[in-house]
């Protein structure tokens, strides 16, 4: 069985600057067509100075990061809170750290803490996700 | 203010029909390049039953109501005051390529902060493979609705 230890981390993804042309292709993908992430017009109808990523997209990124770890099947719970907006340029690094082993008394269940922050070190996602190693 | 009348209110079941060109289009959106979320032979020789779906697609599978952000409009919150809070997601099993896949969705609170300058409004969304009716996942989902001072 894989064995990790609390504090140990997992691989961290740093992405390249953030791109309108990402945020296009989110939308794409994803069905989330709020134009507040692809219309630059809009989102400073609202009050933004300009279109921002989706939460979503952080989260996926995360996840991207943590299923290099560990396989998706190995994940059984995903939680996460979307702390600040990111805008384009912004450089984003996704990290995770174990932080409970054996969750609910299972022998190879482990909580992972999840972050996204930002070049200059400002929190945009945390969140967790519970998940079982391989035996 | 959201009426909370409507909590409990439903939406749904829509259907989707899980597309290979969709499921590489977000692979491509989101930077993940690993062959069993692009390329169908690979998928299968991992055991997959065709491109596997990124783990948070389930989510993605909210935004094909047919009505669109309708469900919005009809709770009264106006698209470009909202922000994604929270997600939280249970899964029970992966998504793959030619899926049929069923999602509902239920307004199952209204959490009022900052003395009614922001409002939370909760989502619990099933999602289950229309194959044996297998539950997928299940998410609940915060939107943060930022009213004006």
């Amino acid at each position: 069985m894989t064995t990790v230890q609390i504090g140990d981390p997992i691989p961290s993804l740093t992405l390249p600057p953030l791109s309108r042309a990402t945020l296009a292709l989110y939308a794409g993908g994803s069905g989330d067509h709020v134009p507040l992430h692809i219309d630059a017009a809009f989102a400073k109808g609202a009050g933004y100075p300009d279109v921002f990523m989706h939460g979503m997209l952080g989260c996926a990124y995360v996840v991207r990061a943590l299923t290099a770890w560990v396989s998706e099947d190995a994940v059984h719970d995903l939680q996460v809170r979307f702390v600040a907006i990111t805008y384009p340029e912004e450089v984003l690094t996704a990290t995770g750290v174990v932080s409970e082993t054996a969750v609910d008394g299972v022998p190879n269940r482990c909580r992972v803490d999840l972050e996204l922050r930002n070049s200059a070190g400002e929190r945009k996602l945390a969140g967790f996700a519970i998940l079982d190693l391989p035996t | 203010m959201i009426d909370r009348a409507q909590i409990g209110k439903t939406w749904g079941p829509w259907i989707v029909d899980v597309e290979k060109g969709r499921l590489r289009l977000l692979a491509k959106a989101i930077g993940e390049t690993r062959p069993v979320y692009v390329d169908e032979a690979a998928a299968h020789a991992a055991g997959y039953r065709s491109i596997l779906a990124p783990l948070t697609f389930a989510y993605c599978l909210l935004a094909d109501d047919p009505g669109g952000h309708g469900y919005l409009g009809e709770l009264g919150i106006p698209t470009e005051r909202i922000l994604h809070g929270e997600m939280q997601l249970k899964r029970f099993d992966s998504i793959c390529a030619g899926d049929r896949i069923r999602v509902t969705r239920v307004l199952s609170d209204v959490i009022v902060k900052k003395g009614g300058a922001l409002e939370f409004a909760v989502f619990d969304s099933d999602v289950t493979n229309c194959d044996g009716n297998r539950p997928v996942a299940r998410i609940r989902n915060l939107l943060a609705v930022r009213h004006a001072p």
